[in-house]
């Protein structure tokens, strides 16, 4: 497809004269999730999906979202030049989005980040039939076939009944990994007051105020130190093995993370619970995707392009490494070790 | 084997001991026979059958996946059990609605399958197993369980369940076998204590409390025994009908580390269980402790260890003789029946710990400080009538060490610790100086993480955070700023440090806030005061 081309900015369509995710400023962007390495500051006139632009302005502060903003709801069709744009959802976070582009009766998806597995926050993956298909690679290598979200909840569950005395303190993202865990919490007939850190409740009560419901939740940051007792408390990743949760009485360190598949990964981190809770598509979802969508070409932008692209060799399908430099996993961060 | 899988993952995890406890308790408690005893197997290393190489694994694989994808997968994580287990992919419609197997038919089966067919019966485990429960499966049967928790932690938290001790569980330990029904029973009141009979079961020791807070000058001389505190290995020698054996004082089995001793004991043939200390003797000289213990790192010595380490055993105590219990006898009269005992057999590499005259308490003190020779730890005050009572009562037995030798030296480093501690830098590694072509530079002599207060430990992690100057992972470089009076018990060469010297417990006896870097100890000094 050549109409589709990467340039130093990002990647970039040229009949709409658009760029995706695009890592620098530019006249016109359309954001696929709110993310802060796909969701940049400056662009000119941005646009996303209206839970992502909400997203972006919370994060970045008013009028640095984009000059002008065009919300476009799922499957709205827009056109830009003589080509046609719209939004599916990729059932990553709210208000996540693929990119469907049509020109010249060809058509090109690009996914953004995505997943497969239920996710009670947001709406699901919507396969679109394609010519192009450009697919995140996370979790691109056979060892990641993630088990039930449901199942890794239900083991924070039983830790938390068998501890009672101790407080369980998950590290978890503040964007969509959170509320995800809430919401599966929830779902598993749990409760109680969850306990926040302070960095996690504003993407929160913006999800509420999007008809996302999370149940009671309470600032850790000024919580007693005895109310947290037996509770669960949710904080980023950098805060959980570090001073802040010295104000916590007797902590189990979790991680939601695909990465705490490996046990390696969890224990560079001295996690004591791993929860393996995924944002993105496991190895079976990229594979399932990549063939449903019934693209000819396949572009791999981010995570582990080498094994995805062999797999999909072997079922005659071209896969090409964009190397596109400057996305990481939001989870791949946890794990470098670097104490913040 | 879903449960132990659990089990497994849960105890790998959690540094903390009382979790750990507390894991291994509902285990126990939950699990049927015989998969329980099985798992205790496990963990006490117990089990029986032929590991599984883990070239069957990889070929196991290869089966069901693209070689290259394997290697890619396998270089990512880094294990070949692990990976195996993440990979493999169910035979769909095969056997995927068979259940996963229990740990006892997989014990069950590896002790009496032919090897031929042992692929073909992990290929259906791995099937019916989920991806927690292959990792166990495959780590159990190569023989690589590292399971997060020893075999006294278990034995403890089987005593748990009946409020007995541990060391109640020790007695009858050894004359027992997996899956260990009859354990099992006991501790949950079903049966009684299972009879050990004539097996070379372990017997808890009896162990001192330090002299601390002890007011000397209310006991009198003539109600005490003074012995020397050897620096080795305190062992229990055992031989009964079935068997001879060595224990540690944690009732670890280390005799096939010292056939050495073994022998003696079975040329012996007498029906005896002593007390004593393990240590590398050159005649009646001990060698550094250091010796011991590349004795005790080898599972089996070479033929020149044992020429050139050969061990020996220092006898303290006598606790049965013949089948008779003397434990309940006054330390006199077991004195006397071990030295009636080592005269009529006259055992080689085996001598009596002397006993040190003395008329007041003042004399031992002279003597304790002056014996700075090899092999020596400090003084054991050990009462005339006392009878052997497992476990560290206070008051019938002291050890009296030595003060400890200290030196001044730099953090280099500093580490996160585990646990409670991990939000804090809490192993420090110091250093002394050298002087090396005209330069003057720090050579680490040791890591420390221990000995100091809360506050203090409060202090040492926000100087660390203060003072990093680079970062390698989980390991923080600090500015050469801080020194720490280090404490040890003793200091021996090390051809595995760069400073060719090590300690022996290293502490943080004190900041030395007040000390300018360029104050601390050098190598040099050090060498010759210590070494
Ligand atoms: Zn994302
Ligand atoms: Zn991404």
């Amino acid at each position: 497809m050549d109409w589709l081309e990467l340039k130093p900015e990002g990647l970039f369509c040229a009949p709409g004269a658009f760029y995706i995710d695009p890592l620098q400023p530019v006249a016109h962007a359309v954001i696929t999730h709110g993310h802060s390495d796909h969701a940049r500051p400056n662009h000119t006139h941005v646009t996303a999906t209206p839970e992502t632009l909400a997203i972006m302005q919370l994060r970045m502060g008013e009028g640095r979202a984009g000059h002008t903003q065009q919300p476009l709801h799922y499957g709205q069709v827009t056109s830009v030049g003589d080509m046609q744009l719209w939004l599916a959802p990729a059932g990553h976070v709210l208000g996540s989005a693929q990119v469907v582009m049509e020109y010249r009766g060809q058509r090109a998806v690009v996914s953004g980040d995505y997943k497969r597995a239920p996710d009670p926050t947001c709406v699901p993956f919507e396969v679109v039939p394609c010519d192009l298909f450009v697919t995140e690679a996370t979790f691109g290598l056979p060892v990641f076939r993630l088990p039930d979200p449901a199942h890794e909840i239900g083991k924070l569950l039983h830790d938390v009944r068998l501890f009672p005395e101790r407080t369980h303190v998950v590290g978890c993202y503040a964007l969509g990994k959170c509320q995800r865990l809430i919401a599966l919490l929830r779902n598993a007939g749990y409760h109680d007051p969850l306990w926040l850190h302070g960095a996690l409740l504003p993407m929160c009560r913006l999800y509420e105020s999007l008809g996302i419901p999370l149940g009671e939740l309470r600032s850790a940051t000024v919580a007693q130190k005895g109310e947290m007792r037996g509770g669960i408390v949710l904080a980023p990743p950098s805060a959980i093995a570090d001073r802040w949760a010295r104000r916590l009485p007797d902590p189990v360190v979790c991680l939601a993370s695909g990465w705490m598949h490996v046990r390696q990964r969890a224990k560079a981190r001295g996690v004591e619970l791993p929860l393996v809770i995924s944002d993105h598509a496991d190895w079976d979802a990229l594979l399932d995707t990549c063939r449903a969508t019934g693209a000819k070409e396949i572009w791999v932008t981010h995570g582990r392009e080498d094994a995805l692209i062999h797999a999909l060799g072997k079922m005659q399908i071209q896969g090409r490494a964009l190397r596109l430099i400057g996305y990481e996993d939001e989870d791949e961060d946890l794990t470098t070790g670097a104490p913040a | 084997m879903i449960e132990f899988a659990t089990l497994l993952e849960r105890l790998a995890f959690t540094p903390s001991r009382t979790m750990k406890l507390a894991l291994l308790k509902e285990y126990f408690t939950m699990a049927p026979d015989p998969d329980r005893g099985y798992a205790l197997a496990a963990m006490a290393g117990s089990l029986s059958f032929a590991a599984v190489k883990p070239a069957m694994l990889r070929a196991l694989a290869m089966e069901r996946i693209d070689p290259e994808l394997f290697a890619l997968s396998y270089d990512y994580v880094g294990d070949l059990a692990e990976t195996v287990a993440l990979i493999w992919c169910p035979d769909a419609g095969q056997h995927t609605d068979m259940p996963a197997p229990s740990l006892s038919e997989v014990v069950h089966t590896l002790e009496r399958l032919p090897k031929a067919e042992v692929p073909g019966v992990i290929r259906e485990w791995l099937d019916a197993c989920d991806a927690s429960s292959r990792y166990a499966l495959l780590k159990l049967i190569t023989g690589s369980l590292r399971v997060g928790a020893s075999a006294r932690l278990a034995k403890t938290a089987l005593a748990n369940i009946a409020t007995i001790s541990p060391d109640d569980i020790e007695e009858v330990w050894h004359g027992l076998e997996p899956p260990y029904e009859a354990l099992f029973a006991w501790v949950e009141g079903k049966a009684p204590k299972p009879d050990a009979k004539d097996a070379p079961v372990f017997r808890p020791p009896m162990l001192a409390q330090p002299l601390e807070n002890v007011d000397l000058t209310t006991l009198d001389p003539a109600d005490w025994r003074a012995e020397w505190k050897w620096d080795g290995i305190r062992v229990q020698l055992v031989s009964t009908p079935g068997g001879e054996r060595v224990y540690t004082r944690t009732a670890e089995d280390i005799g096939k580390a010292f056939p050495d001793i073994l022998a003696i004991m079975q040329d012996l043939g007498s029906r005896v269980v002593l007390d004593g200390e393990l240590l590398i003797m050159h005649g009646s000289s001990v060698a550094p402790f250091s010796d011991l213990q590349q004795r005790l790192n080898r599972k089996a010595p070479t033929a020149p260890m044992l020429r050139d380490m050969p061990a020996g055993v220092r006898l303290y105590d006598i606790l049965f003789e013949d089948g008779e219990d003397l434990r309940s006898l006054p330390f006199d009269t077991r004195r006397e029946r071990l030295e009636s005992w080592f005269a009529r057999l006259n055992p080689p590499r085996m001598t009596v710990s002397e006993l040190i005259p003395f008329s007041e308490f003042g004399e031992l003190a002279k003597l304790r400080d002056a014996a700075r020779s090899e092999g020596i730890e400090g003084l054991m005050l050990k009462k005339a009538d006392s009878p052997y009572v497992p476990g560290r009562p206070r008051g019938p037995w002291w050890k009296w060490k030595r003060d400890p030798l200290t030196v001044d030296a730099v953090v280099m480093y500093a580490q996160r610790g585990h646990g409670k501690r991990s939000s804090f830098y809490s192993d420090y590694t110091f250093g002394l100086w050298r002087t090396v072509e005209g330069k003057r530079e720090l050579v680490p002599i040791g890591k420390a993480y221990s000995g100091f207060t809360d506050e203090e430990l409060k202090f040492l992690d926000k100087w660390v955070r203060d003072h990093t100057t680079k970062r390698f992972g989980p390991v923080r470089e600090v500015a050469h700023g801080l020194v720490l009076e280090i404490a040890f018990d003793a200091a021996q060469y090390s051809k595995r440090h760069k400073s060719g010297v090590a300690l022996r417990f290293p502490r943080v006896s004190r900041i030395r806030r007040d000390k300018p870097v360029e104050d601390a100890d050098t190598l040099e000094t050090f060498i010759r005061a210590f070494l």
